[in-house]
């Protein structure tokens, strides 16, 4: 994919983002917090679709929250079309969501299901008002029908719809007020492969017939690939290496990252890749391991003591840039000594 | 040889105010060799769960296996056994295991409790055998410190670590059968790379054969012996693994491959299959994928029958007359 032409500065520009969530209540104080985002630095231009991607619990729909403060991040900077979102005051912030949207991967629990599909979709048309009651109506069916779903589906309540068709109406909704910047969490991981694939081509469409950008939340880098011009790859709060698309995954740096493309299922018997099967369980993000979030499951041959003490820092390395200390030294084919072959 | 398993003609009623009565797995036919993968691939709502719950005849009521079905076991008739014959053969010649752990498992008892169990209502075997076939298993199913998480909970354990204690649990009869229903579909993808790997060594060393079901095109690659593709409660394609990726014949499963996003090959290409599966009550006569086929042959208002495109390789559609 050809990366958009950005004029000027980035729309949105993320920097040091922290989240942590207290746990427990007056007798806990002492558990540590769950670091669930844990200093991130993002930034997303005009048309383009920057794509976080991990496994589950590694902060990444924390992370999109925080940016549109649908929850308050612990500290850093949220700065979009040149404003600090951090800063701003309630009425502010509310004119400013008809900016930054967000979709769902469960449309169905976000979706009031006593509203009918009509209804959900002007919400926002009428908070912010956009239009008038006729002028509402007209919005509201040339955004159904821009989804692909029948304009006459607006009088019908969601749990007449199935999955995919959710999902559309969940795309519809956050459309309707016009944003140019729509996080997607997990927006096709709980639809079938078919229905999946329409919902891509439908954000793809709707990215290029609109400008939009997006901040594309998922766990499979399949999936990423569709859509994405650029991604991050995040592991326990961090991010560990963030580059364009095919680079990233043509040659990535950082062992975690190529365990998470091994893992990928290849729809081809005849071209299964190497296996790296990685150790262990993901550590608990209130207490991750010192050093390399990553050292407790690393197979790097030359990870050694610095990697338990001394965090890495996100740096250029080859086309990408790579969080780990040893990424001059991890081209795929060196760091294979424990993969488990094909047979 | 004859085939370890053989179903025939399986059909699953459920009843139906509008129709009736509707048949959401509706004349599945296959069979599983000794020591093979079958993979049973589909999207949801197609029958695959139905279809596995119904060889250990664990349809949920009101729904019945309707007469004509036939699941021979190694000779046996399943469908014909009384209760007691019945227990003999769930969890001790055919196991199973389940997309989400935890409701499969007991929250109140401890994983080694749970084992044992198992052990104990196939095997006559002192409590300390029991007790330390359980340990034997956890090792083997790769839990770190086995010893010290025979005791633990299902709560205290991550969603993989409950996964290997399920399949545990399954491997303690000795199963000859192992059927994986989404294995693997509610974990992260390199914990699933872990799970996937586990099964197939389990397999190999056990001799068992496996029927996995899954909606995934990329976990039957690199695992299945062969392929049967299911769309509104028929089987529409089957081959061997390398046959059915060579040559996709059946429309429905050239959609799904269309579909599949890849990591490699050009970007922007995905071909859905447009709308969705239609509910059992809503299902067409003739072919049941004329509502959504991109081609539609002349034929499509009867039922086609399953046709051979190769050797070891047919599917139900019409096409396939063409061919020939
Ligand atoms: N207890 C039940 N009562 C009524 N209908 C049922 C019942 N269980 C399953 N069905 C119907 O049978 C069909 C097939 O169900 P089944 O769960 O076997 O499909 P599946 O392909 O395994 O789906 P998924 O991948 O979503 O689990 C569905 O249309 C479902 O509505
Ligand atoms: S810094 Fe060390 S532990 Fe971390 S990924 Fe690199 S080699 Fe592995
Ligand atoms: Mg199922």
């Amino acid at each position: 994919m050809t990366a958009p032409a950005a004029n000027g500065g980035p729309l949105l520009d993320v920097r040091d983002l922290v989240k942590h969530y207290r746990s427990g209540g007056l007798f806990q104080r002492s558990t540590p917090p769950v670091r669930a985002v844990d200093g991130i630095s993002l930034d997303v231009a005009q048309g383009e679709t920057l794509a976080l991607v991990g496994e589950s619990g590694c902060g990444k729909s924390s992370a999109g929250r925080s940016i549109l403060r649908l929850q308050e991040p612990t500290s850093g900077s949220v700065m979009f079309e040149g404003r600090d979102v951090l800063a701003l005051g309630r009425e502010e912030l509310r004119a400013l969501r008809r900016k930054m949207q967000i979709i769902f991967q469960d449309p169905y629990s976000s979706l009031n299901p006593r509203l009918t599909v009509g209804d959900a979709v002007a919400e926002g048309i009428q908070i912010h008002k956009l239009a008038d009651r006729a002028g509402t109506a007209r919005r509201v069916a040339a955004l159904l029908e821009e989804v692909g779903l029948d304009a006459s589906y607006a009088g019908r309540y969601p749990h007449e719809f199935s999955g995919g068709q959710r999902q559309r109406i969940g795309i519809a909704r956050a459309l309707a007020v016009e944003p140019s910047f729509i996080v997607c969490d997990e927006p096709v991981s709980a639809l079938d492969v078919s229905v999946q694939a329409q919902v891509l081509n439908l954000l793809r469409e709707l990215q290029q017939r609109r400008g939009l950008s997006y901040l594309f939340i998922a766990h499979d880098l399949a999936v990423v690939r569709q859509l994405a011009h650029r991604i991050a790859v995040m592991y326990l709060g961090r991010i560990v290496e963030t580059g364009a698309t095919e680079e990233l995954l043509a040659n990535p740096r950082h062992p975690y990252t190529q365990a998470l493309l091994s893992a990928v299922p290849e729809p081809d018997p005849t071209r299964q890749r190497e296996r790296i099967v990685l150790s262990g369980d993901l550590p608990s993000p209130s207490a991750p391991p010192p050093g390399c979030h990553f050292h407790t499951r690393c197979f790097h041959q030359l990870r050694d003591g610095r990697c338990s003490t001394e965090t890495p820092l996100l740096r250029p390395v080859g086309a990408t840039r790579a969080a780990c200390h040893y990424a001059e030294h991890s081209s795929v084919a060196q760091v294979t000594a424990p993969a488990i072959p094909n047979q | 040889m004859s085939p370890l398993l053989e179903v025939r003609d399986l059909r699953v009623t459920f009843p139906d105010r509008a129709t009736g009565g509707v048949h959401p797995v509706d004349g599945v036919s296959f069979e599983l060799a000794r020591g093979e993968t079958l993979a049973l691939v589909g999207e949801s709502g197609c029958g695959k769960s139905l279809s596995a719950l119904a060889l250990l005849r664990l349809v949920p009521p009101p729904g019945r296996i309707a007469s004509g079905s036939a699941v021979v076991l190694d000779g046996t008739d399943v469908l014909a056994l009384d209760d007691k014959s019945l227990r003999k053969v769930r969890g001790r010649r055919i196991a199973m295991i389940f997309q989400d752990p935890m409701t499969s498992l007991n929250p109140v008892f401890t994983v080694g409790d749970q084992i044992t169990e198992v052990v104990h209502a196939h095997f006559k075997v002192p409590k300390q055998e029991a007790r330390d076939r359980a340990l034997k298993l956890l090792n083997e199913v790769g839990i770190p410190d086995a010893a010290s998480r025979l005791d633990a909970y299902p709560h205290q354990l991550s969603g993989g670590m409950r996964q290997r204690v399920m399949i545990a649990i399954a491997l303690a009869g000795e199963p000859e059968l192992l059927i994986a229903d989404e294995p693997t579909t509610a974990l992260d993808v390199t914990v699933q790379a872990q799970i996937l790997e586990l099964l197939d060594q389990l397999r190999a060393t056990h001799g068992m054969s496996m029927l996995l079901i899954t909606h995934d095109l990329g976990i039957v690659a690199g695992r299945a012996d062969r392929v049967a593709v299911m769309y509104a409660g028929q089987i529409v394609e089957q081959a061997s693994t390398a046959a059915l990726f060579a040559k996709p014949s059946h429309p429905y499963t050239q959609g799904l491959f269309a579909s599949v996003p890849r990591l490699t090959g050009p970007v922007g290409h995905l071909m859905p299959i447009p709308g969705t599966v239609p509910p059992p009550s809503a299902w067409p006569s003739g072919c049941r994928f004329r509502t959504r086929c991109p081609i539609v042959h002349a034929r499509s208002a009867e039922m086609p029958p399953m046709l051979q495109v190769g050797p070891e390789h047919s599917m139900r559609c019409w096409l396939a007359e063409d061919q020939q």
